[in-house]
């Protein structure tokens, strides 16, 4: 127990700790004065520029808005043919053979809009070429889009009566080059020396100490599974002492998909692998991976704004947040399944064992460490996961799904996370600003109806989506036929997908069997919808602060760098999240709270 | 817009090279350089043939030997070319079936042994590969496979210490023993 608050303690300290120097060297590159250790690579920056007839110039945030979706479009046309394509190209090893049309469609959309939902299990399916030339580069655009567009609401703010908000190119490439590259290769050559693999070979066979005897599906001459006269699939006796162990270029994935929130791991068991996470520490890591940028970007916007208490203000409201929703799944896991008690199972905790809901969890993380990664990465748009969600207990699963319904504004995936908190910080000044009978404003800029207008539609498109289309998938047969667990957690399962693509996350109660045409489709245009229609207003409101006058302080002005603006800021965000899916979160893990308690 | 469409195509075309190609390739060539052995997945060779990696869980269910985590991938345990853990719910009634069939499978084995079993040693591993399990559920075997093996429990008991990992640092997560690595060393012990 000590221990546990120990490692927690540690993982915030840390972070905290890294949050001012990160933040300052964003503000530097965003600003274009690098810092010396990094000015070598200007000339390349600049070559670059010329050759692609990048002009710098000023963007309105209309031509930025275009930019971004010429390149995300490019991104999912990419993404999509190199999947169908993938059996004629290189680096394939094991021979995969082209993804079907309605899951390529799929990933590339997740890929593209850093949701990085897997319909699909990475080692069955993707060649290396795709993990690295589709997968891999749409780690870092997707993750580099998201900063620019904060970096660009964070000029709106910082800048006044002018018509532009920057240049989406220059955002974008210096997020790439200086900030997510130069931390990726760090990382992914730690995490290769922590044990996580990073190779080209094909998968390896190795001879088992014992031989193992399973009931092998057969299959026809073009490899349908055989089924019998009841349906049910024909199967044969099969013992081997062969285990065939798969392989590939994990670890430079991996540090892109923490460190850009992405959360697509290159086995379908994500981060629970031990190839992708193979010790307590790399995990520690990849924990600090999926925060480190968006804390600092908070540094980085306090700084930009020109008054770095604003910035911590918004750092202590997620911190906060993050501290009560740790709390709630940290106690859920640990207290365990109250109905193996009975069946003469060991669940406390002790010196010798994790304890706890040890189903679909690691051994070498047990429940501190899967409940803080689980917290994490919902939290954060990453949808990493390093134990199976849809085994979490109710109210351990109830937290991760609240978090990605709140918009995953405590910390949030890179880019997002600040400017959805930015967003419903906004939206806090106008209820201060109602309750008060004054006008609202915030950093020195008088908010009105248009700015109110596209931040309600941050706010109020998400949770049309996914309560719209869990209602819809729950009433039509291809979704229900789709659902694994029994009762309110089969409920939990849909609700769950369709949170998790809308919020860009990517995380799932993976029973649920999503590779079918309906939700690929569905999922598809949800993680469409869920990016592009938050990033637009965002932009369009960033446009509109930064061609505002700026108004200066006076004795009627709200501080909004005080204890009781951080407290507004989370009242609004959970008010506005209670809001929405309080009925919903009902009919799923509150009723199978209450069943697994013994209340009928 | 058509300009703006060039550039777009242009700047993908180019940093596509760099983070998808350059990047993992570079980050490839260091690692095969530095740390073959691990970059390669930890392989453990034994009379010049690769036996498991030491990182992956293999399955276990002869009385003799320590077992591991439960497996839940398909369509055999631990295969460690298809990851993944059960999915079952907390209060789906074939999550308690399993565990119970499992709790039965641990009790068969060892009919003397009427201590209540560890928790890990009846649910399914996340990954389906868990090369690990706690020290209590290594404890919960050792008397059982010292008795099958004819070797006194202490000795078995030093062999279970030499291949329990604290935490790391002596702080991050769990400790734990590593299932693969003992049997080969109970089966090195029998020939010894």
């Amino acid at each position: 127990m000590i221990n546990g608050i120990l490692q927690i303690v540690i993982y915030l300290g840390v972070l905290l700790a890294l949050t001012r120097p990160l933040g300052i060297y964003m503000r530097r590159i965003y600003e274009g004065e690098l810092p010396s250790f990094v000015r070598w690579l200007q000339p390349a920056e600049d070559l670059f520029y010329r050759v692609c007839g990048i002009d710098k110039q000023e963007m309105r945030w209309t031509r930025y808005a275009l930019a971004m979706l010429w390149f995300s479009l490019l991104g999912v046309l990419a993404v999509y043919l190199l999947q169908r394509l993938q059996g004629m190209l290189p680096l394939n090893p094991q021979g995969m053979g082209a993804v079907t049309p309605d899951s390529s469609f799929n990933t590339a959309l997740s890929f593209v809009t850093n949701t990085n939902w897997q319909g699909y299990a990475g080692e069955t399916t993707m060649s290396y070429f795709t993990q690295m030339a589709g997968l891999t580069v749409q780690n870092f655009f997707s993750a580099a889009t998201g900063m620019a567009v904060a970096i660009a609401l964070i000029r709106g703010f910082a800048r006044h009566t002018v018509e532009t908000i920057g240049n989406f190119w220059v955002d974008m490439t210096r997020s790439t080059i200086y900030i997510l590259l130069p931390l990726s290769v760090i990382l992914a050559l730690v995490l290769v020396g922590q044990g996580a693999i990073q190779n080209l070979s094909a998968y390896q066979a190795v001879t088992t100490l014992e031989a193992t005897t399973y009931d092998n599906p057969k299959a026809d001459a073009s490899g349908n599974p055989l089924k019998d006269a009841a349906g049910n699939p024909v199967t044969e006796k099969v013992t081997t002492h062969e285990q065939v162990i798969a392989m590939g270029p994990v670890a430079s994935q991996e540090a892109i998909k923490q460190l850009g929130t992405n959360g697509g791991g290159f086995f379908n068991a994500n981060s629970a692998h031990p190839f992708e996470n193979p010790t307590p520490f790399a995990n520690f890591l990849s924990m600090l991976a999926i925060f480190l940028i968006p804390a600092g970007l908070c540094y980085t916007f306090g700084s930009m704004v020109g008054d770095t208490r604003q910035g911590w203000a918004i750092l202590i409201s997620m911190t906060i947040l993050f501290a009560g929703f740790l709390a709630v799944v940290e106690y859920a896991e640990l207290n365990g399944n109250p109905a193996f008690n009975a069946l003469g199972v060991d669940q406390s905790i002790s010196a010798t064992q994790s304890g706890g809901n040890m189903e679909g969890k690691e051994a070498r993380f047990g429940i501190v460490n899967s409940a803080l990664f689980a917290t994490i990465t919902t939290a954060a748009s990453c949808g990493a996961v390093n134990a199976m969600h849809d085994s979490f207990t109710p109210l351990g699963g109830l937290v991760p799904l609240a978090q990605i319904q709140l918009g995953e504004v405590v910390f949030g995936g890179v880019g997002s996370g600040l400017y959805g908190m930015l967003v419903y910080a906004v939206i806090a000044v106008f209820l201060a600003g109602l309750m008060i009978g004054r006008t609202p404003e915030y950093l020195g800029k008088k908010i009105e109806a248009y700015d109110i207008k596209m931040a309600s539609l941050v706010i109020l498109i998400p949770p049309l989506i996914i309560l719209g289309g869990t209602a819809v998938a729950v009433m039509l047969d291809v979704g229900k036929s789709g659902i694994f667990n029994p009762g309110a957690h089969g409920f939990s399962e849909v609700l769950y997908a369709f949170s998790s693509a809308v919020g860009n996350n990517g995380s799932a109660f993976a029973g649920l069997s999503a590779n079918t045409p309906f939700y690929n489709s569905a999922l598809g245009f949800a993680v469409w919808f869920g990016r592009f229609w938050l990033i637009i207003p965002v932009l369009a409101l960033a446009g509109s602060l930064a061609a505002k006058k700026r108004i200066p302080v006076s004795v009627g002005s709200m501080a909004t760098h005080t204890p009781l603006f951080v407290w507004l800021l989370i009242g609004t965000v959970l008010l506005v999240g209670a809001l929405n899916f309080v009925p919903a979160l009902a009919l799923g893990p509150v009723i199978e709270h209450l069943n697994m308690t013994g209340v009928h | 817009m058509f300009k703006e469409f060039r550039t777009a195509l242009v700047s993908f075309v180019l940093l596509s090279l760099l983070t998808g190609i350059a990047y993992p390739l570079l980050v490839t060539g260091i690692a095969q350089a530095t740390m073959p052995v691990k970059a390669n997945g930890s392989l453990i060779v034994k009379d010049g043939k690769p036996v498991g990696s030491s990182l992956i869980g293999q399955s276990f269910s002869d009385p003799k030997y320590f077992w591991g985590r439960p497996s839940a991938t398909g369509p055999m345990p631990d295969n460690a070319s298809a990851s993944g853990g059960s999915n079952l719910g907390p209060t789906n009634p074939a999550l308690l079936d399993t565990v119970k069939t499992r709790v039965q499978a641990l009790r068969d084995a060892d009919p003397g042994n009427t201590a209540p079993v560890p928790v890990d040693l009846v649910t399914a591993s996340a990954s389906g590969l868990d090369p690990h399990i706690s020290p209590a559920a290594a404890e919960y075997q050792l008397v059982r496979v010292a008795r099958l093996r004819g070797i006194a429990p202490d000795a078995v008991r030093k062999l279970v210490a030499v291949h329990t990992e604290g935490r790391q640092f002596g702080i991050l997560g769990e400790p734990r023993v590593n299932v693969l690595e003992l049997n080969l060393a109970l089966d090195a012990l029998r020939k010894g």
